[in-house]
């Protein structure tokens, strides 16, 4: 039988260990380093080149480092407008992407097709991709891909992040237990 | 020769050729036959100085024969005269001989025509679309196309679906009224103010 011991004080290892639920160190070393994939189709581009500059500073939410390789990056934000002929290549980027990911659609466009009711543009990217956080505007402001991104690390934060990750094991675990 | 003497010349130099001729607001439209469009052109830019294409556009001017209208938006750098070429293309025969190697410029403006109008280039070096995907079976631009388009699929490469037009087309009222009466909304078609 291994003993177990309660954890008690120890003035050598004072102020250096932190007790916490797994969920929640992995979910607060998620959301706090979300790196977006830049799917930049249109002009809300441009505002989100804006937010990932000086002045909007995105990296306070530890998301300024835009990766061109999707196999780097977590969180994909459309932003812009998506049309049927570049719908596909947005689909098998976002498929190429390793879990956990999630998806942003900024703007009116990427939300619903914006003002394009059009033979050529994709009705919302969430008729191909499952959308976590829908940002209005047209284009949104700085301020609002922000907020967006604040929802979804709120989002992330509530996950079951360590009962996704490892089904198989918690199985066998409620095994034993019964 | 200054650029307003070579247009007032030009009707005599092209003679024949020039089925009518329309003077709007100081711009000048000569009508040509499809046939002699090679011919014209090269007139134009070898000894009238018509050195630049700005634009090639068609016009779909459904029910009517012949249905299809091409213009030729032409300019020339060294008189700064500006001149219009329009010529029609019945249905049936739904080409007319590229110009692609007049000026070079014309290249993807015919393959803007053939993808968005279904009007064909003859001798064309490369007549693919350029705005929708290799495959798609329409063409957009077309009246009888409708706006919100039709679905398609092409597996692997794209497919398309129709808008939800939600009961009309958006139509924007003109008016002094606030914003939230003047934005576009769907307006049936059939609703006449």
């Amino acid at each position: 039988m291994r003993e177990t011991r309660p954890a008690a004080y120890d003035s050598k290892i004072e102020g250096n260990v932190v007790f916490t639920r797994l969920d929640a160190a992995m979910n607060w070393m998620r959301k706090n380093s979300l790196w977006p994939m830049p799917m930049g189709l249109a002009c809300c581009a441009i505002e989100l080149m804006a937010t990932a500059s000086a002045r909007f500073d995105i990296s306070r939410f530890g998301a300024e480092v835009m990766r061109f390789s999707p196999r780097q990056c977590d969180v994909m934000i459309v932003a812009g407008t998506d049309t049927y002929k570049m719908a596909l290549a947005v689909k098998r980027i976002y498929e190429q992407m390793p879990e956990p990911k999630w998806v942003i659609a900024m703007g009116a466009c990427a939300s619903s097709g914006g003002m394009y009711r059009s033979y050529a543009v994709l009705q919302g990217i969430d008729q191909l991709l499952p959308v976590d956080v829908y940002i209005s505007g047209c284009p949104p402001r700085p301020e609002a891909l922000l907020e967006g991104l604040m929802k979804l690390q709120d989002k992330i934060s509530g996950e079951r992040s360590f009962v996704a990750q490892k089904r198989e094991l918690v199985r066998d675990l409620d095994g034993v237990m019964a | 020769m200054t650029g307003p003497e070579l247009l007032g010349n030009l009707g005599q130099l092209l003679g024949a050729k020039i089925k009518a001729r329309t003077e709007f607001r100081g711009e000048t439209t000569f009508s040509i036959d499809a046939s002699d469009l090679r011919e014209v052109a090269r007139l134009c830019r070898d000894d009238f100085s018509f050195d630049y294409l700005i634009d090639i556009t068609s016009i779909d001017n459904f029910g009517e024969d012949p249905r299809f209208a091409i213009v030729y938006e032409l300019y020339s750098l060294t008189l700064a005269v500006h001149l219009r070429l329009k010529l029609t293309v019945a249905e049936e025969i739904g080409a007319v001989d590229t110009v692609s190697d007049i000026w070079p410029s014309a290249n993807w403006h015919e393959r803007e025509i053939y993808d968005m109008m279904g009007i064909r280039f003859n001798n064309h070096p490369d007549l693919r679309r350029i705005l929708m995907w290799d495959g798609y079976p329409y063409f957009p631009l077309r009246k009888e196309f409708p706006v919100e388009g039709l679905p398609s699929d092409m597996p692997d490469v794209a497919f398309s679906a129709s808008a939800p037009l939600e009961g009309g087309p958006f139509v924007t009222r003109p008016s002094t009224a606030t914003a939230k009466d003047r934005e576009p909304r769907a307006r049936r078609p059939e609703v006449r103010e």
